[in-house]
């Protein structure tokens, strides 16, 4: 696979069997011997360990992290001057019509802010995070890490192992640990709905430590393709799929990532591109909301499937931005958008699937609880 | 036993056709997750789409590999998709067809020739 980047865990990969697909400009494993299903499941059950080297590790440093925090406050519509010391938090990018152009996590590290973003956006976001913010803040991708998730519930038993650190934290802390001699940056936070971590540690020792996991009886490798399907019954956003610059924060059901204090009436309300589009649809409601949609019977209702408000007639009220088999709720799973007055739980539309109208109930997200130590 | 360049097994049976998926085309797929399967007497034209096979990754199509009519198919499976995985040419048999004419099977490849297929 010619041109394709790869991360310090490529030749684990292969030793461990996986199949590698190109993703975001990477070869990375889609799943390993074990196959998606059971790495699924077995990510429910005990934990698993996942590759994401290939998103995007960002210092933002300025005279202080509250500099750098109003600094950054006027790309995301999130509170970050007030998210406390070693806390993390979900936000997003917007261009100037709220469109969103990332979704990310960043946190508070004492004297600066890390930022994790997605893999296929990376090189857009440093370079609009660099135009918006330098000089006064600098802008440093953090090309010399790789970044694990150990997610499931077995994940702070196996990693207290390595450092009893791990266990005093709580969703969404971020702590600097020393996991038996490798320096890592820990967030208690995940894509999987499970409790978890992802683990940031130097590129050279990573292999290394992914090892020492794997060596754990209750841990497996996890591919892309278990990710996908534990996000999906996590219910949570896919960038470029279940969200986009087309999506709007209201609409994509992530009003809850705009805190009070950037809303209309708060202390430090709008001041992020796309303000006025944001708080006008957090005050009007959104035309159109992203909804949960279980397809009746077994088959799959994967992304692009047209929906209908009737089983006949009418025209096309949605698609579905992501869906498939979901292997713990055992059966097909799937997020779209559709009208507001069709998107309250409970109501029956319609998913074309190959010529035929099948029904699909839309339901309340997630679909697997999610079980973090809060 | 012949192969199809889809990937299908065929098994004469008397005067039946038994077709299933190889296992290098399970394993392909990877987890199926469902099946559609025809109706039967349901008249089929060689290279219909009969079978509609779902796995964690995609959706895919099964043709008919002959003219005639599907005379019996695997019920069981549709609630069991997983043993497409676990005993592709075995258990997860798709539907047992009756020919109009037989002669084409001389075209499909034996099992040398398939596994110089897939290589």
């Amino acid at each position: 696979m010619a041109d394709l980047l790869r991360t310090p865990l490529y030749d684990l990969h292969v030793e461990l069997g996986a199949k590698m697909v190109p993703f975001a400009g990477y070869e990375m494993p889609v799943q390993y011997p074990l196959g998606v299903m059971k790495e699924h499941t077995h990510t429910r059950e005990k934990a698993g360990l996942f590759d994401v080297s290939h998103m995007g590790q960002v210092i933002l440093r300025g005279e202080s992290y509250d500099a750098a925090a109003r600094a950054f406050e006027r790309l995301v519509p999130v509170d970050v001057l007030g998210l406390g010391e070693g806390r993390q938090r979900y936000g997003l990018f917007l261009n100037e019509q709220g469109g969103i152009l990332d979704d990310l996590m960043f946190a508070n590290r004492g004297d600066h802010l890390f930022v994790v973003v997605n893999a296929a956006c990376k090189a857009q976001d440093i370079a609009n995070m660099k135009a918006a913010l330098e000089p006064d803040i600098r802008v440093t991708p953090v090309e010399d890490r790789a970044l694990l998730a150990l997610q499931g519930p077995a994940a702070e038993a196996v990693l207290t192992e390595l450092s009893p650190d791990a266990a005093n934290m709580r969703f969404m802390d971020v702590r600097t640990i020393d996991l038996d001699g490798v320096e890592a940056w820990v967030s208690r936070s995940g894509y999987t709905g499970e409790d978890g971590y992802e683990i940031s540690v130097p590129a050279d020792q990573a292999d290394q430590l992914a090892r020492k996991l794997l060596a754990h009886d209750d841990v497996q490798a996890i591919g892309l393709g278990a990710r996908d399907s534990l996000r999906l019954e996590a219910g949570l956003c896919l960038y470029g799929h279940d969200i986009d610059t087309d999506t709007l924060p209201v609409e994509a059901g992530l009003i809850w990532a705009i805190q009070k204090v950037r809303r209309s009436g708060g202390e430090r309300s709008g001041g992020f591109p796309g303000g006025q589009q944001v708080l006008a649809q957090i005050a009007d409601g959104a035309p159109r909301k992203r909804v949960g949609l279980r397809p009746d019977g077994r088959a799959p209702m994967r992304e692009g499937v047209e929906l209908f408000a009737e089983a006949e007639g009418g025209g096309v009220i949605g698609k579905i931005t992501s869906g498939g088999f979901g292997p713990t709720v055992g059966g097909p799973v799937a997020m779209g958008y559709v009208p507001a007055e069709l998107a309250a739980p409970g109501t029956t539309i319609y998913g074309e699937l190959r010529g035929k109208r099948q029904p699909v109930t839309v339901t309340k997200l997630p679909f697997v609880a999610a079980n973090f130590k809060r | 036993m012949k192969y199809t360049e889809e990937h299908e097994w065929l098994l004469e049976e008397g005067e039946l056709i038994v077709v299933g998926i190889t296992a290098f085309a399970a394993e392909q797929l990877g987890d199926v997750v469902f099946l559609e399967l025809p109706d039967e007497g349901t008249e089929v034209s060689k290279d219909d789409e009969v079978v509609v096979i779902e796995s964690v990754k995609a959706a895919s199509d099964i043709l008919a590999p002959l003219d005639g009519e599907i005379v019996e198919v695997n019920d069981a499976l549709v609630a069991t998709p997983g043993k497409v995985n676990e005993d592709p040419t075995g258990e997860a048999w798709f539907f047992k067809m009756k020919p109009s004419d037989l002669s084409p099977m001389d075209d499909y490849m034996d099992e040398a020739a398939y596994k110089d297929f897939i290589g």
